[in-house]
């Protein structure tokens, strides 16, 4: 076999090396939210491949050429697909459309836990990265031994192994004698910038043209041969019991059986509509309030109330000696945010031969299927998840629980398929919510206007109750004998849950950071969206306006003083040039907002600038101009980071300014979008400018998070520019509607 | 009679002609008010300005004077009238197109009298009839308001008058034969209260503009048959006294909570122009909303829900049979949100037939509903229902309402209704 | 029995007149493209033209369309050879999860069939009926503001410009 020096010189290009450790740390799977996953089997590799470290794991080649690539991980809509085609085809030279990328699947992909914390790329595109240069380099490997020569004085190209002379064997024929059953190696270097043709271009969405021409894409949109309809009964809110007159419901028109198991009903027949009919029919049942869930107290100052356990995760004391000369103090809170997927969570399952296969929009297939398992009373190899798209989910809504509920009603209707989907009321009274949450804040400034002490303590409910067990979903719960949830727990750092982005990535010489964590769960709740990130950055950067104003500083110079890492000052540099910070004019009634993190202090790197209007007497609130700057580390498709970012921004000026779950005591009282009002157009900002900093060769930093935190606090720091009025209460505009 | 007795008649009547016209234009005339500088908005006092703000929502002062996607106070509100489109004014302090340049008389003069500040006289759809009598300091702290608003660069769409009507001494005419303020004193029968709410309804809320009919020239009818119901926009505003067709009594709490909120969960949401009226009820100062309330409660005090709120019937079969194409149009584009078990009725909100529309003695405000639908009247959350205009033709809006009153009506058949359908969708918002 | 003409296509039915267009379109004609969002006419997920005009398929009884035509996403082009407005929110690359979009674009239609040259409020406007919930807001306008260049017009007072 060849020397390491020659399968270095094979493609003639820079080794590029990753650094392992971190990621090893991180390897717990969708950044802590869920199971544990399968242990660390090969530490050298990177990405997941750690866990499968076999390249067949990841890609088999088909005797017609098609190059199959798997990957544990899913598409909610952030374009992964797109970008994991892209490095495949790169890494492999194969052309892109010959890829054909097999998403989770408990039958057929590795388990990569739960998509969820902004990990896609860092592990699995890592991973698939890496195992297609390995794959590339094998082929050339097994061409050259075929040939005779060497290695080195081949190369690929579209699908083929090429010795340039007129020699030509595709990957199909190589294939055909290779064993890709082999472990992948850890030097195997990835294309050279100059080569690559894919990674680092804004290659359009391979899942687009389906989407945008009515071709079946989601799992609302499956329709299997003699499949049924479903519609599950349920109060009308997470902590209420409906109990509907199933005896008057069998004798609805449509309505062909009923299916209950315990407190667990649900209705099925041939045709959607009756079954809409016999839902509303339903709803006229009796509720009442669930007696086992605790009362809720008035939010947000109710959480400093609850019971808590308080953890100290930071603590520094370089400069005990530092004297202060102001000492400020700030509270922070937002409400329950809903996820409030456009469409509601659909699921469709069939229990044939003993073997159940339930289609879901999941995150999580694998731990989802342990609990569907235990839920059925069948073993766990009986059960396959396979993940179809659902609408954005945008964290952990009702995507499992309707799965399990599909499950249930294919158990009792076995050889028939069953398609379930919950209604708009159902989506908006059961998924479960965004935690409330609040954060105290206080620092002490030195007669430069340096920082020189900061604390920080947050309240929260735990930010995931993603199911493990059958208990952690709503039919385990309902039927008879009952699972019981599995406890809550918080999600340690360095990705956190309530404290995710608590620690602040500036430099303060003395810092206090403390994480209560609330056991009790008045209200349904569990992983939305950068989780403690959005209102921890919120805080954070509130803050720091509200302390660069005291200390008579500019808030972007502020920040880049008690800053040390480069790559933080360079996306706050970028804004503050593209948004023409220092010449920018404030007017009456119009102000301009800065803010920047780093998701969980290890993702991707975002800052932004906001320039807003409130309209006086209306309230009204105009966003101009925003201007945002994000580094992602290798950017694998620019056009994919910039939407994430536009769409981050948008979205969390919706939870920001507008959005607040209510509850009356017994039920929840938004049930529609009538009652959870969110952004429309005319509130969408006039202009939204997103650059890219691309970093080729550096590691993956996950993005599909990194807006909603900043942009929460730009506003903030925006409004009280244009108004004057600090506004530390989450919904800033809502808050100060006449209550209906 | 000779030529020249013909020739004297004609120039003696040349010569009334002339003195009436004469006599006309000394009445119709307004000298103009000297123009001020624009009063530095930091001058005002806050605790003035707050009350004028609270006195500007009360008086609903924002609705005709902004127009859709404009500057609040911009102008540019189209008002249709049987006489032509007339469009609110700029009334925010830009010296150019608004009323920065008016003096505090200039602008008691155009509320008081419907005079502008060069002395043109103002149409009445800007309802100085009823601005007539508020008081001097409510007028200061209105004035206080608007001059400390954002000024706004603007001017609205020329008026459509059908001709002569643009000629604006003709306004001397209407008023010499219809502007009749009369002071509002108090009546010590009744609470502060009470009175409060008067002075605010006749005057700044100036209900019976919409609430009460009109005649040839639209001049309001007053005395008896005020607030017998009257016409907005294209939409009925029903009778608010004793003939109010409610079927559910409009009680104190019910009313308030129907101003606060847009809401009254016995009776229906908000709709119409009632949307705007609420919106701004909402953020008036809330004693004078609730005093409001006191008022017209008072005002329904005889009507016949008050005395006993009837049983609802829901002849839903007889509907079903006489409507078919009426019953099937409901069930699949009404039914879920309006039958029993829908998730708003779950929630609380009212029940079709508890509103007032059904049970008018005109279907208008029911097809206005079906075709424009429902917008939050005072947050972005709220009662929402979608418009049905581009959805469904005259004919199947005819009949889903025909069967709605089949179902729960109480008052007179109404008849015609394809027509009025589509007169509905000629008028109105 | 009821004919229904959707896509240029007559088909006649035998079901419940009640039932909304929606159902009868994802179920009984294989048309996907209009989605199940709420059900309540708010979300504007299943929108798609009758007769030009944009109206909520999911309160739409099939008894009410008549002769009418309906038009859905899958009439104004296909993967092969997409429309003007479906080219339009491709080149944008307006879309995260896709959900909202087809009736976003049975919207855009609607508009641009009344009008090449709205103005940016008009644009926020018409299209205000529809929510998005992944923020793709702005790309969605980027698109449609292009399709009315496409059809020889443009939004006037455009928030961002046609590039």
């Amino acid at each position: 076999m060849s020397g390491e020096a020659s399968r270095r010189d094979v493609l003639g290009g820079l080794l590029v090396a990753f650094s392992l450790a971190p990621f090893t740390a991180l390897a717990q799977t969708g950044g802590g939210e869920g199971s544990g996953g399968p242990p660390t089997i090969a530490p050298d590799l990177p990405g997941t491949l750690a866990k499968f470290p076999d390249l067949d794991a990841w890609i088999r080649i088909a005797p017609d050429g098609r190059v199959t690539v798997f990957t544990g991980k899913v598409e909610l809509g952030t374009g992964v697909k797109t970008a994991m085609a892209q490095l495949a085809a790169d890494e492999l030279d194969v052309a892109i459309n010959r890829i054909d990328l097999i998403t989770a699947d408990t039958g057929l992909t590795p388990n990569e836990g739960v998509t969820a914390g902004s990990q896609t790329l860092e592990q699995s595109g890592t991973a698939i990265a890496n195992a297609a240069a390995n794959v590339r380099l094998l082929l050339a490997e097994a061409a050259a031994t075929r040939w005779g020569v060497m290695a080195t004085t081949l190369f690929t190209r579209d699908g083929a192994v090429l010795d340039g002379q007129g020699k030509r064997a595709t990957y199909a024929e190589l294939a055909a004698s290779t064993s890709l059953a082999v472990r992948a190696r850890a030097d195997v270097p990835r294309k050279r910038r100059e080569t690559r043709r894919l990674i680092g271009r804004p290659v359009p969405r391979v899942d687009l043209p389906a989407k945008l021409t009515g071709l079946p894409s989601y799992v609302h949109d499956m329709r299997l041969p003699g499949m049924v309809h479903a519609r599950v009964l349920r109060g009308p809110s997470s902590g209420t019991q409906l109990t509907p007159d199933l005896s008057a419901l069998r004798r609805q028109p449509g309505v062909a059986r009923v299916v209950q198991v315990g407190r667990f009903a649900a209705i099925v027949g041939p045709r959607e509509w009756p079954l809409e009919q016999a839902l509303r029919v339903a709803n006229r049942g009796r509720w009442v309030r669930d007696p086992s869930v605790p009362a809720l107290l008035p939010m947000p100052a109710g959480l400093l109330d609850m019971r808590r356990e308080s953890q100290v995760i930071a603590n520094r004391r370089d400069d005990p000696e530092a004297r202060g000369v102001q000492q400020l103090s700030a509270r922070y809170d937002r409400p329950y945010l809903m996820h409030g997927a456009i469409g509601p969570s659909c699921a469709v399952a069939l229990f044939a031969k003993d073997q159940l296969t339930v289609w879901t929009h999941s995150q999580g297939v694998e731990p989802l299927r342990q609990a569907i398992a235990e839920l059925l009373a069948i073993p766990a190899d009986r059960v396959r998840c396979v993940h179809r798209e659902g609408a954005g989910c945008y964290g952990h809504n009702g995507a499992d629980d309707v799965a399990g509920d599909a499950a249930l009603i294919a158990r009792a209707m076995p050889g028939v398929p069953v398609r379930l989907q919950w209604s708009r009321e159902q989506e908006h009274g059961w998924e479960p919510l965004g935690p409330a949450m609040l954060a105290q804040v206080d620092a002490t400034l030195d007669a430069s206007g340096r920082i020189v002490d900061w604390r920080h303590q947050v309240w929260s409910n735990t930010h995931s109750t993603r199911p493990v067990a059958a208990g952690d979903l709503l039919a385990g719960v309902e039927v008879v004998p009952s699972f019981k949830p599995t406890p809550p727990k918080p999600i340690p750092q360095p990705n956190g849950g309530g404290d995710r982005n608590a620690i602040p990535l500036y430099r303060f010489s003395n810092q206090t950071i403390v994480s209560h964590f609330l056991p009790d769960m008045p209200v349904r709740v569990s992983a939305l969206r950068g989780l403690g990130a959005h209102l921890n950055i919120f805080a954070l950067e509130s803050f720091m306006d509200e302390l660069a104003a005291a200390a008579g500083r500019d808030p972007v110079a502020f920040r880049l003083a008690h800053l040390e890492d480069p790559r933080a000052a360079a996306v706050i540099r970028q804004v503050a040039s593209r948004f023409g910070w220092a010449r920018y004019r404030s007017a009456p009634n119009r102000g301009r907002g800065f803010a920047f993190a780093r998701y969980k202090n290890h993702g991707a790197y975002c800052a932004i600038a906001l320039d807003v209007e409130r309209i006086p007497d209306e309230g009204r609130l105009i966003v101009h101009r925003a201007v945002a700057a994000v580094d992602s580390g290798e950017a694998v498709n620019p056009d994919g980071i910039r939407n994430q970012v536009e769409g981050g921004i948008v979205q969390s000026l919706s939870w920001t300014a507008f959005e607040a779950a209510e509850h009356d005591g017994a039920r929840r009282t938004d049930y529609d979008w009538s009652t959870y009002p969110i952004l429309r157009f005319a509130d969408a900002p006039r202009n939204v400018t997103v650059e890219v900093i691309d970093r080729p060769g550096a590691p993956f930093l996950g993005t599909g998070e990194c807006a909603q935190g900043p942009t929460a606090a730009a506003l903030a720091n925006a409004l009280a520019s244009a108004t004057g009025e600090r506004l530390r209460s989450m919904p800033l505009i809502g808050r100060s509607l006449p209550q209906t | 009679m000779n030529r020249s007795g013909i020739t004297r008649k004609l120039i003696w009547a040349a010569v009334a002609l002339c003195v009436c016209v004469l006599i006309f234009a000394i009445i119709a005339y307004r000298p103009a008010i000297a123009t001020v500088t624009r009063p530095d908005p930091r001058l005002f006092d806050p605790a003035l300005v707050a009350r004028g703000a609270s006195l500007a929502r009360l008086g609903n002062c924002v609705s005709c004077h902004q127009s859709a996607g404009g500057r609040p106070y911009a102008g540019g509100y189209p008002v249709k009238t049987p006489f032509g489109t007339i469009y609110g004014s700029n009334i925010t302090p830009d010296p150019a197109t608004g009323i920065g340049k008016w003096s505090p008389a200039a602008f008691r003069r155009a509320m008081r009298q419907g005079v502008g500040r060069d002395g043109s006289h103002l149409y009445p759809a800007f309802p100085y009839t009823h601005y007539a009598n508020v008081t001097e300091r409510d007028l200061a702290a209105l004035y206080a308001f608007l001059m400390t608003r954002p000024a706004v660069r603007s001017v609205p769409p020329a008026n459509t008058m059908i001709p002569p009507l643009g000629f604006r001494p003709l306004l001397a005419g209407w008023k010499l034969l219809f502007f009749r303020p009369q002071r509002i004193t108090p009546d010590a029968s009744q609470s502060a209260a009470w009175n409060r709410g008067r002075y605010i309804g006749e005057t700044l809320a100036h209900c019976t503009a919409c609430h009460s009919p009109r005649g040839l020239f639209q001049q309001e009818k007053r005395g008896a048959q005020a607030y017998d119901g009257g016409w907005s926009g294209g939409w009925y505003a029903p009778p608010i006294n004793a003939h109010s067709p409610a079927v559910q009594a409009w009680t104190l709490e019910r009313l308030d909570a129907y101003f606060r909120t847009g809401l009254s969960t016995a009776h229906a949401a908000a709709a119409g122009p009632m949307g705007s009226v609420t919106h701004n009820l909402a953020r008036a100062a809330p004693t004078d909303v609730r005093a409001l309330a006191i008022y017209y409660a008072w005002q329904m005090r005889d009507a016949p829900a008050a005395r006993l709120e009837p049983p609802l019937p829901d002849r839903q079969a007889l509907a079903s049979q006489r409507y078919p194409d009426g019953a099937r149009l409901y069930e699949g584009a009404c039914a879920v949100c309006h039958e029993p078990g829908a998730a708003m009725i779950v929630a609380g909100r009212p029940a079709l037939p508890l509103g007032t529309p059904l049970h008018e003695d005109n279907p208008r405000d029911t097809i206005q509903i079906v075709l424009k639908g429902l917008h939050p009247p005072v947050s972005p959350r709220g009662p929402y229902m979608p418009a049905f205009a581009d959805a469904l033709d005259d004919r199947q809006v005819a009949e889903i309402v025909a069967y709605l009153q089949m179902r729960h009506g109480t008052g007179p058949v109404w008849q015609d209704l394809e027509k009025d359908v589509a007169k509905a969708r000629k008028e109105g918002e | 029995m009821i004919d229904l003409t959707v896509n240029g296509a007559t088909t006649r039915l035998d079901i419940d007149t009640a039932t909304p267009l929606l159902y009868v379109l994802r179920d009984d004609l294989g048309l996907h493209a209009a989605k199940f969002g709420c059900g309540l006419g708010q979300c504007g997920a299943c929108t798609v033209l009758v007769d030009d005009q944009p109206v909520f398929s999911c309160v739409l009884p099939i008894g009410a369309i008549g002769t009418r035509k309906v038009t859905t996403v899958e009439g104004l082009g296909t993967a092969a050879k997409p429309g003007d407005v479906q080219r339009a929110f491709l080149h944008e690359q307006a879309a995260q999860c896709g959900y909202c979009i087809p009736g976003m674009m049975a919207r855009a239609e609607g508009l641009l069939r009344k009008t090449v040259t709205p103005t940016e409020d008009e644009l926020r406007t018409a299209m205000a009926p529809s929510l998005c919930r992944c923020g793709t807001h702005m790309r969605i306008l980027r698109a449609v503001r292009r399709a009315a260049v496409m059809r020889g017009g443009g939004v006037v007072d455009a928030a961002e410009p046609v590039t």
